[in-house]
Protein backbone atom coordinates (compact mmCIF):
# COMPACT_ATOMS: atom_id res chain seq x y z
CA UNK A 1 0.00 0.00 0.00
CA UNK A 2 2.84 2.38 1.39
CA UNK A 3 4.73 1.27 -2.04
CA UNK A 4 1.63 1.93 -4.05
CA UNK A 5 1.30 5.53 -3.12
CA UNK A 6 4.32 6.68 -3.90
CA UNK A 7 3.76 5.45 -7.88
CA UNK A 8 2.27 7.71 -10.15
CA UNK A 9 -0.69 6.20 -10.28
CA UNK A 10 -1.28 6.02 -6.03
CA UNK A 11 -0.28 9.77 -5.95
CA UNK A 12 -3.12 10.56 -8.52
CA UNK A 13 -5.66 8.11 -7.44
CA UNK A 14 -5.03 9.89 -3.29
CA UNK A 15 -5.03 13.35 -4.58
CA UNK A 16 -8.01 12.99 -6.20
CA UNK A 17 -9.95 10.36 -4.43
CA UNK A 18 -11.50 12.69 -1.61
CA UNK A 19 -12.98 15.19 -4.52
CA UNK A 20 -14.49 12.24 -6.76
CA UNK A 21 -15.25 10.33 -3.59
CA UNK A 22 -17.32 13.10 -2.31
CA UNK A 23 -19.33 13.78 -5.96
CA UNK A 24 -19.82 10.29 -6.63
CA UNK A 25 -21.56 9.63 -3.12
CA UNK A 26 -23.43 12.56 -3.10
CA UNK A 27 -24.65 11.54 -6.57
CA UNK A 28 -25.25 7.60 -6.27
CA UNK A 29 -26.45 7.71 -2.27
CA UNK A 30 -29.22 10.18 -2.98
CA UNK A 31 -30.25 7.97 -6.30
CA UNK A 32 -30.29 5.30 -4.72
CA UNK A 33 -32.48 6.16 -1.99
CA UNK A 34 -34.69 8.17 -4.60
CA UNK A 35 -35.17 4.90 -6.22
CA UNK A 36 -36.15 2.99 -3.53
CA UNK A 37 -38.72 5.80 -2.49
CA UNK A 38 -40.33 5.46 -5.66
CA UNK A 39 -41.12 1.83 -5.36
CA UNK A 40 -42.80 2.89 -1.26
CA UNK A 41 -46.13 4.64 -0.83
CA UNK A 42 -47.01 7.67 1.62
CA UNK A 43 -49.50 6.39 4.20
CA UNK A 44 -50.48 10.00 6.08
CA UNK A 45 -46.67 10.63 8.22
CA UNK A 46 -45.73 7.04 8.02
CA UNK A 47 -44.01 5.02 4.70
CA UNK A 48 -45.61 2.00 3.73
CA UNK A 49 -42.06 0.10 2.09
CA UNK A 50 -43.91 -2.70 0.14
CA UNK A 51 -42.69 -2.42 -3.28
CA UNK A 52 -44.68 -0.87 -5.64
CA UNK A 53 -45.13 0.42 -9.42
CA UNK A 54 -48.20 2.87 -7.99
CA UNK A 55 -46.28 5.91 -8.07
CA UNK A 56 -45.00 5.07 -12.10
CA UNK A 57 -48.43 4.35 -12.72
CA UNK A 58 -49.70 7.86 -11.39
CA UNK A 59 -47.10 9.72 -13.03
CA UNK A 60 -48.01 7.68 -16.80
CA UNK A 61 -51.82 7.92 -16.53
CA UNK A 62 -51.84 11.21 -14.15
CA UNK A 63 -52.75 14.05 -17.50
CA UNK A 64 -51.29 16.90 -15.23
CA UNK A 65 -48.04 15.32 -15.31
CA UNK A 66 -47.61 14.54 -18.70
CA UNK A 67 -48.72 17.52 -19.45
CA UNK A 68 -46.02 19.29 -17.11
CA UNK A 69 -43.08 17.41 -18.10
CA UNK A 70 -44.55 17.96 -21.57
CA UNK A 71 -44.68 21.93 -21.59
CA UNK A 72 -41.06 22.04 -19.32
CA UNK A 73 -39.54 20.19 -22.35
CA UNK A 74 -41.03 22.32 -24.97
CA UNK A 75 -40.17 25.56 -22.56
CA UNK A 76 -37.03 24.02 -22.36
CA UNK A 77 -36.61 24.05 -25.88
CA UNK A 78 -37.87 27.26 -26.88
CA UNK A 79 -34.88 28.97 -24.19
CA UNK A 80 -32.22 26.51 -25.88
CA UNK A 81 -33.22 27.36 -29.30
CA UNK A 82 -33.86 31.37 -28.44
CA UNK A 83 -30.74 31.95 -26.34
CA UNK A 84 -28.10 30.17 -28.64
CA UNK A 85 -30.08 31.96 -32.04
CA UNK A 86 -29.64 35.52 -30.00
CA UNK A 87 -26.20 34.50 -28.66
CA UNK A 88 -24.86 33.33 -32.33
CA UNK A 89 -24.17 37.13 -33.34
CA UNK A 90 -22.89 38.12 -31.06
CA UNK A 91 -20.40 35.28 -30.61
CA UNK A 92 -19.84 35.75 -34.32
CA UNK A 93 -18.77 39.56 -33.54
CA UNK A 94 -16.87 39.07 -31.17
CA UNK A 95 -14.57 36.47 -32.71
CA UNK A 96 -14.42 38.04 -35.81
CA UNK A 97 -15.87 42.01 -35.61
CA UNK A 98 -13.39 43.63 -32.76
CA UNK A 99 -10.37 43.42 -31.46
CA UNK A 100 -11.75 43.96 -28.00
CA UNK A 101 -12.43 40.55 -27.72
CA UNK A 102 -11.21 40.27 -23.56
CA UNK A 103 -13.59 43.64 -22.96
CA UNK A 104 -16.66 42.28 -24.26
CA UNK A 105 -16.08 38.76 -23.22
CA UNK A 106 -16.01 40.18 -20.02
CA UNK A 107 -18.96 43.00 -20.37
CA UNK A 108 -20.72 39.66 -21.22
CA UNK A 109 -20.38 37.95 -18.24
CA UNK A 110 -20.33 40.32 -15.66
CA UNK A 111 -24.06 40.42 -15.45
CA UNK A 112 -24.51 36.71 -14.55
CA UNK A 113 -22.05 37.63 -11.69
CA UNK A 114 -25.11 37.97 -9.76
CA UNK A 115 -27.56 36.40 -8.11
CA UNK A 116 -30.24 34.19 -10.26
CA UNK A 117 -32.91 34.51 -8.01
CA UNK A 118 -32.77 38.27 -8.17
CA UNK A 119 -32.02 38.73 -11.75
CA UNK A 120 -35.42 36.48 -11.86
CA UNK A 121 -37.05 38.97 -9.43
CA UNK A 122 -36.24 41.71 -11.74
CA UNK A 123 -37.74 40.36 -14.59
CA UNK A 124 -40.46 40.06 -12.48
CA UNK A 125 -40.86 43.96 -11.46
CA UNK A 126 -39.96 44.47 -15.54
CA UNK A 127 -42.83 42.87 -17.27
CA UNK A 128 -45.60 43.46 -14.69
CA UNK A 129 -48.91 44.80 -15.01
CA UNK A 130 -48.20 47.80 -12.88
CA UNK A 131 -44.58 46.82 -13.74
CA UNK A 132 -41.49 48.90 -15.53
CA UNK A 133 -41.84 48.31 -18.95
CA UNK A 134 -46.33 49.05 -19.03
CA UNK A 135 -45.22 52.38 -16.98
CA UNK A 136 -42.56 53.42 -19.42
CA UNK A 137 -44.18 52.75 -22.03
CA UNK A 138 -47.31 54.77 -20.84
CA UNK A 139 -45.38 57.32 -19.69
CA UNK A 140 -43.58 57.82 -23.34
CA UNK A 141 -47.09 57.83 -24.55
CA UNK A 142 -46.63 54.72 -26.77
CA UNK A 143 -49.28 52.50 -25.57
CA UNK A 144 -52.19 53.79 -23.56
CA UNK A 145 -53.14 50.39 -21.60
CA UNK A 146 -50.99 47.91 -19.73
CA UNK A 147 -49.94 45.40 -21.69
CA UNK A 148 -51.37 42.00 -20.63
CA UNK A 149 -49.15 38.99 -22.14
CA UNK A 150 -45.72 40.34 -20.36
CA UNK A 151 -45.74 38.33 -17.32
CA UNK A 152 -47.61 35.07 -16.24
CA UNK A 153 -47.04 33.16 -19.34
CA UNK A 154 -44.79 31.14 -21.62
CA UNK A 155 -43.24 33.79 -22.59
CA UNK A 156 -42.15 35.77 -19.64
CA UNK A 157 -40.12 32.34 -18.62
CA UNK A 158 -38.45 32.05 -22.35
CA UNK A 159 -37.26 35.47 -21.93
CA UNK A 160 -35.93 35.30 -18.52
CA UNK A 161 -34.37 31.77 -19.07
CA UNK A 162 -32.96 33.30 -22.36
CA UNK A 163 -31.67 36.19 -20.21
CA UNK A 164 -30.23 33.70 -17.55
CA UNK A 165 -28.72 31.73 -20.06
CA UNK A 166 -26.77 33.82 -21.91
CA UNK A 167 -23.33 33.78 -21.29
CA UNK A 168 -23.42 30.22 -21.23
CA UNK A 169 -24.80 30.11 -25.35
CA UNK A 170 -22.17 32.59 -25.71
CA UNK A 171 -18.93 31.14 -24.37
CA UNK A 172 -18.62 27.74 -26.12
CA UNK A 173 -19.79 29.31 -29.60
CA UNK A 174 -17.52 31.92 -28.93
CA UNK A 175 -15.03 29.40 -28.52
CA UNK A 176 -15.46 27.29 -31.89
CA UNK A 177 -15.80 30.25 -34.24
CA UNK A 178 -12.23 31.50 -32.78
CA UNK A 179 -11.33 27.85 -33.39
CA UNK A 180 -11.93 28.01 -37.80
CA UNK A 181 -9.26 28.09 -39.22
CA UNK A 182 -8.88 31.50 -40.98
CA UNK A 183 -7.02 30.04 -44.05
CA UNK A 184 -10.68 27.55 -44.51
CA UNK A 185 -12.47 30.86 -45.09
CA UNK A 186 -10.15 32.59 -47.30
CA UNK A 187 -10.26 29.31 -50.00
CA UNK A 188 -14.16 29.51 -49.27
CA UNK A 189 -14.17 33.05 -50.90
CA UNK A 190 -11.23 32.04 -53.47
CA UNK A 191 -13.48 29.23 -54.64
CA UNK A 192 -16.29 31.63 -54.89
CA UNK A 193 -18.78 31.09 -52.84
CA UNK A 194 -20.75 34.01 -51.82
CA UNK A 195 -20.53 35.77 -47.90
CA UNK A 196 -23.62 33.95 -47.10
CA UNK A 197 -23.06 30.95 -48.73
CA UNK A 198 -19.89 30.60 -47.11
CA UNK A 199 -21.44 30.82 -43.42
CA UNK A 200 -23.68 28.21 -44.16
CA UNK A 201 -21.43 25.94 -45.96
CA UNK A 202 -18.45 26.17 -44.02
CA UNK A 203 -18.46 28.47 -40.43
CA UNK A 204 -21.80 27.07 -39.60
CA UNK A 205 -20.96 23.47 -39.57
CA UNK A 206 -17.82 24.02 -38.35
CA UNK A 207 -19.35 25.79 -34.81
CA UNK A 208 -21.67 22.52 -34.26
CA UNK A 209 -19.79 20.92 -31.52
CA UNK A 210 -20.10 24.50 -30.02
CA UNK A 211 -23.66 24.49 -30.52
CA UNK A 212 -24.24 21.39 -29.20
CA UNK A 213 -22.09 21.94 -26.26
CA UNK A 214 -24.14 25.49 -25.05
CA UNK A 215 -27.31 23.56 -26.07
CA UNK A 216 -26.99 21.04 -23.42
CA UNK A 217 -25.80 23.06 -20.74
CA UNK A 218 -28.82 25.38 -21.36
CA UNK A 219 -31.53 22.20 -21.84
CA UNK A 220 -30.49 19.97 -19.26
CA UNK A 221 -30.98 22.45 -16.19
CA UNK A 222 -33.79 24.42 -17.67
CA UNK A 223 -36.31 21.76 -17.85
CA UNK A 224 -35.87 21.48 -13.73
CA UNK A 225 -35.86 25.46 -13.19
CA UNK A 226 -38.08 25.95 -10.06
CA UNK A 227 -37.40 29.84 -9.63
CA UNK A 228 -38.68 31.37 -13.08
CA UNK A 229 -41.46 29.43 -13.47
CA UNK A 230 -42.35 30.22 -9.85
CA UNK A 231 -41.66 33.96 -9.82
CA UNK A 232 -43.09 34.88 -13.84
CA UNK A 233 -44.68 32.10 -14.87
CA UNK A 234 -48.14 32.31 -13.61
CA UNK A 235 -50.38 29.40 -13.46
CA UNK A 236 -49.44 28.48 -17.44
CA UNK A 237 -46.10 28.83 -17.02
CA UNK A 238 -45.65 26.02 -14.33
CA UNK A 239 -43.70 23.55 -15.07
CA UNK A 240 -42.00 19.96 -13.38
CA UNK A 241 -40.16 21.17 -11.19
CA UNK A 242 -43.04 23.33 -9.70
CA UNK A 243 -45.27 19.79 -9.12
CA UNK A 244 -41.70 17.97 -7.46
CA UNK A 245 -41.25 21.21 -5.24
CA UNK A 246 -45.26 20.97 -4.31
CA UNK A 247 -44.50 16.96 -3.42
CA UNK A 248 -41.54 17.46 -1.30
CA UNK A 249 -43.28 20.13 0.31
CA UNK A 250 -46.98 20.77 1.06
CA UNK A 251 -48.12 17.64 -0.09
CA UNK A 252 -45.83 15.92 1.34
CA UNK A 253 -45.65 12.62 -0.56
CA UNK A 254 -41.89 12.04 -0.98
CA UNK A 255 -42.93 8.80 -2.71
CA UNK A 256 -44.47 10.49 -5.72
CA UNK A 257 -42.14 13.57 -5.38
CA UNK A 258 -38.73 10.95 -6.06
CA UNK A 259 -40.99 8.99 -8.82
CA UNK A 260 -41.51 12.55 -10.59
CA UNK A 261 -37.22 13.67 -10.10
CA UNK A 262 -36.30 10.27 -11.19
CA UNK A 263 -38.66 10.52 -14.54
CA UNK A 264 -38.22 14.37 -15.20
CA UNK A 265 -34.25 13.28 -15.62
CA UNK A 266 -35.09 10.03 -17.76
CA UNK A 267 -36.77 12.45 -20.25
CA UNK A 268 -34.20 15.13 -19.90
CA UNK A 269 -31.35 12.26 -20.76
CA UNK A 270 -33.60 10.73 -23.53
CA UNK A 271 -34.27 14.10 -25.26
CA UNK A 272 -30.27 15.14 -24.49
CA UNK A 273 -29.19 11.64 -26.32
CA UNK A 274 -32.03 12.47 -28.87
CA UNK A 275 -30.64 16.19 -29.70
CA UNK A 276 -26.84 14.73 -29.98
CA UNK A 277 -27.43 12.76 -32.71
CA UNK A 278 -29.55 14.46 -34.75
CA UNK A 279 -27.70 17.88 -34.64
CA UNK A 280 -24.34 16.23 -35.06
CA UNK A 281 -26.20 14.20 -38.34
CA UNK A 282 -27.31 17.58 -39.19
CA UNK A 283 -23.78 18.95 -38.68
CA UNK A 284 -22.70 16.59 -41.49
CA UNK A 285 -25.68 16.85 -44.01
CA UNK A 286 -24.76 20.34 -44.89
CA UNK A 287 -21.26 20.42 -45.36
CA UNK B 1 -23.96 24.08 -58.29
CA UNK B 2 -21.83 25.37 -60.82
CA UNK B 3 -17.92 25.27 -59.84
CA UNK B 4 -15.93 28.37 -60.52
CA UNK B 5 -13.74 26.12 -61.94
CA UNK B 6 -15.93 25.91 -64.81
CA UNK B 7 -15.81 29.10 -65.56
CA UNK B 8 -13.32 30.25 -68.30
CA UNK B 9 -9.94 31.24 -66.97
CA UNK B 10 -9.86 34.60 -68.10
CA UNK B 11 -13.09 35.63 -65.97
CA UNK B 12 -11.22 34.06 -63.08
CA UNK B 13 -7.89 36.50 -63.64
CA UNK B 14 -10.24 39.29 -64.30
CA UNK B 15 -11.78 38.55 -61.11
CA UNK B 16 -8.87 37.91 -59.05
CA UNK B 17 -7.40 41.44 -60.80
CA UNK B 18 -9.86 43.55 -59.67
CA UNK B 19 -10.03 41.65 -56.34
CA UNK B 20 -8.33 45.12 -53.95
CA UNK B 21 -11.57 46.63 -54.68
CA UNK B 22 -12.77 49.31 -52.42
CA UNK B 23 -15.96 48.49 -50.31
CA UNK B 24 -18.75 50.39 -49.63
CA UNK B 25 -18.38 51.60 -45.69
CA UNK B 26 -21.30 49.55 -44.34
CA UNK B 27 -23.99 49.95 -41.49
CA UNK B 28 -22.10 47.95 -38.73
CA UNK B 29 -25.61 45.59 -37.84
CA UNK B 30 -23.46 43.15 -35.83
CA UNK B 31 -22.28 46.24 -33.55
CA UNK B 32 -25.18 47.44 -33.21
CA UNK B 33 -26.80 44.67 -32.45
CA UNK B 34 -24.27 43.56 -29.96
CA UNK B 35 -24.88 46.99 -28.26
CA UNK B 36 -28.82 46.50 -28.12
CA UNK B 37 -27.89 42.65 -27.05
CA UNK B 38 -25.95 44.05 -23.73
CA UNK B 39 -28.49 46.45 -22.66
CA UNK B 40 -30.82 43.51 -22.80
CA UNK B 41 -28.34 41.69 -20.62
CA UNK B 42 -28.06 44.67 -18.02
CA UNK B 43 -31.40 45.93 -17.66
CA UNK B 44 -32.45 43.30 -14.79
CA UNK B 45 -28.91 43.64 -13.17
CA UNK B 46 -29.46 47.47 -13.36
CA UNK B 47 -32.89 47.77 -12.51
CA UNK B 48 -32.71 46.42 -8.67
CA UNK B 49 -30.03 49.35 -7.52
CA UNK B 50 -32.49 52.04 -9.68
CA UNK B 51 -35.28 51.67 -8.36
CA UNK B 52 -33.70 50.98 -4.45
CA UNK B 53 -33.26 54.91 -4.16
CA UNK B 54 -36.39 55.66 -5.38
CA UNK B 55 -38.69 57.23 -2.71
CA UNK B 56 -41.95 55.16 -3.57
CA UNK B 57 -43.23 51.72 -2.73
CA UNK B 58 -44.34 50.54 -6.58
CA UNK B 59 -41.55 50.04 -9.09
CA UNK B 60 -42.65 51.82 -12.18
CA UNK B 61 -42.08 55.42 -13.83
CA UNK B 62 -42.07 57.64 -13.07
CA UNK B 63 -39.99 57.49 -10.33
CA UNK B 64 -40.52 59.65 -7.32
CA UNK B 65 -37.78 61.05 -5.84
CA UNK B 66 -34.39 60.26 -3.71
CA UNK B 67 -33.77 58.15 -0.43
CA UNK B 68 -31.78 55.95 1.24
CA UNK B 69 -34.27 55.33 4.02
CA UNK B 70 -34.27 51.61 2.44
CA UNK B 71 -30.91 50.79 3.09
CA UNK B 72 -31.28 52.46 6.81
CA UNK B 73 -34.18 50.08 7.77
CA UNK B 74 -32.67 47.05 6.74
CA UNK B 75 -29.93 47.11 9.50
CA UNK B 76 -32.96 47.02 12.30
CA UNK B 77 -34.19 43.84 11.04
CA UNK B 78 -32.99 40.78 12.88
CA UNK B 79 -34.54 38.28 11.02
CA UNK B 80 -32.43 39.54 7.97
CA UNK B 81 -28.93 39.89 10.03
CA UNK B 82 -29.34 36.15 11.43
CA UNK B 83 -30.09 35.60 7.28
CA UNK B 84 -26.92 37.05 6.53
CA UNK B 85 -24.56 35.15 9.14
CA UNK B 86 -25.85 32.05 7.90
CA UNK B 87 -24.76 33.14 4.44
CA UNK B 88 -21.74 33.80 5.91
CA UNK B 89 -20.73 30.72 7.25
CA UNK B 90 -22.32 28.50 4.66
CA UNK B 91 -20.12 30.66 2.36
CA UNK B 92 -17.10 30.68 3.97
CA UNK B 93 -17.06 26.76 5.04
CA UNK B 94 -18.39 25.61 1.48
CA UNK B 95 -15.26 28.24 -0.09
CA UNK B 96 -12.48 26.62 1.92
CA UNK B 97 -13.58 22.51 1.40
CA UNK B 98 -14.78 22.93 -2.11
CA UNK B 99 -10.91 24.65 -2.75
CA UNK B 100 -9.26 22.04 -0.67
CA UNK B 101 -10.74 19.31 -2.54
CA UNK B 102 -10.43 21.24 -5.68
CA UNK B 103 -6.81 21.82 -5.15
CA UNK B 104 -5.84 18.35 -4.40
CA UNK B 105 -7.74 17.07 -7.05
CA UNK B 106 -6.81 19.60 -9.89
CA UNK B 107 -2.90 18.77 -8.82
CA UNK B 108 -3.83 15.23 -9.21
CA UNK B 109 -5.60 15.88 -13.08
CA UNK B 110 -2.25 17.94 -14.34
CA UNK B 111 0.52 16.40 -12.76
CA UNK B 112 -0.55 12.33 -12.76
CA UNK B 113 -0.95 10.24 -15.23
CA UNK B 114 -3.58 7.45 -13.64
CA UNK B 115 -6.16 5.03 -14.35
CA UNK B 116 -9.41 6.37 -13.75
CA UNK B 117 -8.55 10.33 -14.41
CA UNK B 118 -10.54 10.72 -16.75
CA UNK B 119 -13.43 9.18 -15.46
CA UNK B 120 -13.19 11.21 -12.23
CA UNK B 121 -11.90 14.55 -14.01
CA UNK B 122 -15.86 13.82 -15.22
CA UNK B 123 -17.58 13.19 -12.15
CA UNK B 124 -16.47 16.21 -10.29
CA UNK B 125 -17.68 17.94 -12.94
CA UNK B 126 -20.99 16.00 -13.13
CA UNK B 127 -22.89 19.01 -10.73
CA UNK B 128 -23.22 21.47 -13.38
CA UNK B 129 -25.53 19.62 -15.26
CA UNK B 130 -28.27 17.94 -13.49
CA UNK B 131 -30.85 19.97 -12.94
CA UNK B 132 -30.95 22.23 -9.35
CA UNK B 133 -34.47 21.01 -7.95
CA UNK B 134 -33.21 17.08 -8.96
CA UNK B 135 -29.92 17.75 -6.67
CA UNK B 136 -31.89 19.49 -3.62
CA UNK B 137 -35.22 16.56 -3.43
CA UNK B 138 -32.54 13.55 -3.97
CA UNK B 139 -30.29 15.22 -1.04
CA UNK B 140 -33.16 15.90 1.19
CA UNK B 141 -34.23 12.36 1.19
CA UNK B 142 -30.85 11.35 1.68
CA UNK B 143 -30.19 13.76 4.57
CA UNK B 144 -33.66 12.99 6.75
CA UNK B 145 -32.83 8.69 6.21
CA UNK B 146 -29.58 9.27 7.83
CA UNK B 147 -31.01 11.51 10.32
CA UNK B 148 -29.65 14.52 9.49
CA UNK B 149 -32.01 17.29 10.27
CA UNK B 150 -32.37 19.99 7.54
CA UNK B 151 -29.42 22.91 8.81
CA UNK B 152 -26.90 24.84 7.70
CA UNK B 153 -24.72 21.68 7.92
CA UNK B 154 -26.60 19.74 4.99
CA UNK B 155 -26.78 23.13 3.42
CA UNK B 156 -22.81 23.35 3.36
CA UNK B 157 -22.70 19.06 2.33
CA UNK B 158 -24.96 20.38 -0.94
CA UNK B 159 -22.92 23.91 -1.54
CA UNK B 160 -19.60 22.03 -1.57
CA UNK B 161 -21.14 19.65 -4.43
CA UNK B 162 -22.42 22.78 -6.61
CA UNK B 163 -18.88 24.79 -5.77
CA UNK B 164 -16.91 21.90 -6.54
CA UNK B 165 -16.92 21.99 -10.20
CA UNK B 166 -15.86 25.97 -9.86
CA UNK B 167 -12.89 24.89 -7.45
CA UNK B 168 -11.75 22.06 -9.71
CA UNK B 169 -11.50 24.13 -12.92
CA UNK B 170 -9.40 27.17 -11.57
CA UNK B 171 -7.48 25.19 -10.15
CA UNK B 172 -6.39 23.25 -12.65
CA UNK B 173 -5.75 26.21 -14.42
CA UNK B 174 -3.64 27.46 -11.81
CA UNK B 175 -1.40 24.33 -11.96
CA UNK B 176 -1.51 24.33 -15.72
CA UNK B 177 0.83 27.48 -16.06
CA UNK B 178 3.08 25.41 -13.30
CA UNK B 179 6.35 24.80 -14.26
CA UNK B 180 7.38 21.37 -13.14
CA UNK B 181 10.91 22.32 -12.64
CA UNK B 182 10.61 24.41 -9.93
CA UNK B 183 9.46 21.56 -7.37
CA UNK B 184 11.90 19.60 -8.28
CA UNK B 185 14.49 21.85 -7.93
CA UNK B 186 13.23 22.75 -4.36
CA UNK B 187 13.13 18.24 -3.76
CA UNK B 188 17.29 18.61 -5.03
CA UNK B 189 17.94 20.95 -2.66
CA UNK B 190 17.07 19.32 0.03
CA UNK B 191 13.39 20.44 0.98
CA UNK B 192 10.55 17.77 2.04
CA UNK B 193 7.88 16.70 -0.09
CA UNK B 194 5.70 18.90 2.16
CA UNK B 195 8.40 21.65 2.51
CA UNK B 196 8.28 21.85 -1.44
CA UNK B 197 4.44 22.40 -1.18
CA UNK B 198 4.70 25.16 1.62
CA UNK B 199 7.31 27.14 0.18
CA UNK B 200 7.23 26.56 -3.70
CA UNK B 201 4.01 25.07 -4.72
CA UNK B 202 1.64 26.79 -2.71
CA UNK B 203 3.07 30.24 -3.64
CA UNK B 204 3.01 29.88 -7.20
CA UNK B 205 -0.75 28.43 -6.83
CA UNK B 206 -1.81 30.72 -4.44
CA UNK B 207 -3.54 33.49 -6.91
CA UNK B 208 -5.27 30.57 -8.06
CA UNK B 209 -6.33 29.67 -4.57
CA UNK B 210 -7.83 33.37 -3.98
CA UNK B 211 -10.11 32.75 -7.03
CA UNK B 212 -11.23 29.51 -6.42
CA UNK B 213 -12.13 30.76 -2.24
CA UNK B 214 -14.01 33.90 -3.91
CA UNK B 215 -15.80 32.05 -6.66
CA UNK B 216 -16.74 29.18 -4.53
CA UNK B 217 -18.31 31.64 -1.73
CA UNK B 218 -20.17 33.36 -4.11
CA UNK B 219 -21.63 30.42 -5.72
CA UNK B 220 -23.14 29.55 -2.04
CA UNK B 221 -23.77 32.99 -1.55
CA UNK B 222 -26.06 33.18 -4.15
CA UNK B 223 -27.34 29.56 -4.68
CA UNK B 224 -30.93 29.61 -3.99
CA UNK B 225 -32.72 26.05 -4.77
CA UNK B 226 -31.10 23.76 -2.84
CA UNK B 227 -30.86 26.12 -0.12
CA UNK B 228 -34.38 26.30 -0.02
CA UNK B 229 -34.78 22.73 0.21
CA UNK B 230 -31.74 21.62 3.24
CA UNK B 231 -32.08 25.03 5.05
CA UNK B 232 -35.07 23.83 7.40
CA UNK B 233 -35.44 26.56 9.74
CA UNK B 234 -32.35 28.43 9.41
CA UNK B 235 -32.57 30.22 6.41
CA UNK B 236 -29.72 31.97 4.14
CA UNK B 237 -30.01 35.23 2.63
CA UNK B 238 -31.50 34.05 -0.97
CA UNK B 239 -34.08 32.29 1.18
CA UNK B 240 -34.73 35.26 3.29
CA UNK B 241 -35.25 37.27 0.07
CA UNK B 242 -37.98 34.43 -1.52
CA UNK B 243 -39.93 34.79 1.48
CA UNK B 244 -39.81 38.69 1.14
CA UNK B 245 -40.62 38.71 -2.18
CA UNK B 246 -44.74 37.74 -1.31
CA UNK B 247 -44.70 40.73 0.66
CA UNK B 248 -45.66 44.17 -1.52
CA UNK B 249 -44.93 46.38 1.36
CA UNK B 250 -41.31 44.77 1.78
CA UNK B 251 -40.81 45.42 -1.47
CA UNK B 252 -38.41 48.30 -1.62
CA UNK B 253 -36.07 46.94 1.63
CA UNK B 254 -35.85 44.20 -0.61
CA UNK B 255 -34.67 45.93 -3.74
CA UNK B 256 -32.35 47.86 -1.03
CA UNK B 257 -30.89 44.26 0.46
CA UNK B 258 -31.06 42.75 -3.23
CA UNK B 259 -28.96 45.44 -4.42
CA UNK B 260 -26.55 45.27 -1.88
CA UNK B 261 -26.03 41.41 -2.86
CA UNK B 262 -25.67 41.69 -6.90
CA UNK B 263 -22.72 44.70 -5.51
CA UNK B 264 -20.94 41.96 -3.03
CA UNK B 265 -21.75 39.12 -5.86
CA UNK B 266 -19.84 41.79 -8.83
CA UNK B 267 -16.94 43.04 -6.73
CA UNK B 268 -15.95 39.56 -5.28
CA UNK B 269 -15.91 38.24 -8.71
CA UNK B 270 -13.99 41.06 -10.24
CA UNK B 271 -11.80 40.43 -7.15
CA UNK B 272 -11.41 36.39 -8.22
CA UNK B 273 -10.74 37.31 -11.92
CA UNK B 274 -7.88 40.34 -11.26
CA UNK B 275 -6.60 37.16 -9.03
CA UNK B 276 -6.68 34.48 -11.50
CA UNK B 277 -5.45 36.71 -14.05
CA UNK B 278 -2.69 37.30 -12.05
CA UNK B 279 -1.86 33.65 -11.46
CA UNK B 280 -2.11 32.64 -15.47
CA UNK B 281 0.53 35.65 -15.93
CA UNK B 282 3.30 34.63 -13.19
CA UNK B 283 3.50 31.65 -15.08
Amino acid sequence: MAGFLRTEAGKGLALSAPASLYVGLLVAAPLGILVAYSFWTQTYVEIDKTLTWANYLEAATDPLVRHLLLRSILIAGAVTAATVALAYPIAYFIAFRTHKKTLWLLLITIPFWSSYLLRVFSWKLILGFNGVMNSALISLGIITEPLTFLLYNEFAVVLTLAHAWAPFAILPIYVSLQKIDRSLLEAATDLGLTKLERFIRVTLPLTVPGIIAASLIIFIPTVGDYVTPSLVGGSQGKMVANLIQVQFGPANNWPLGATLSLVAMASVGFVAILFVILATALGRRIR
Amino acid sequence: MSTPVSEPLNKQLSAAVSKPRRRPIRFPWLLVYAIGYLIFLYLPVLLLPLFSFNDGTIVAFPMKGFTLKWYAQLGEQDTLLQAMVNSLIVGAVTALVATSLGLFAARAYVRYRFKGRELSEGLVMLPLVIPGIIVASSMLVLFISLGLKPSLTTVILGHVFVALPFAVSIMKSAFDDFDQSLEEAAFDLGESVIGTFRRVTLPIVAPGIVASLLVTFTVSFDEFVLAFFLSGNQPTLPVYIWSQIRFPAKLPNTLALGSLLLLASVLLLLTAEYFRRRSAKSA
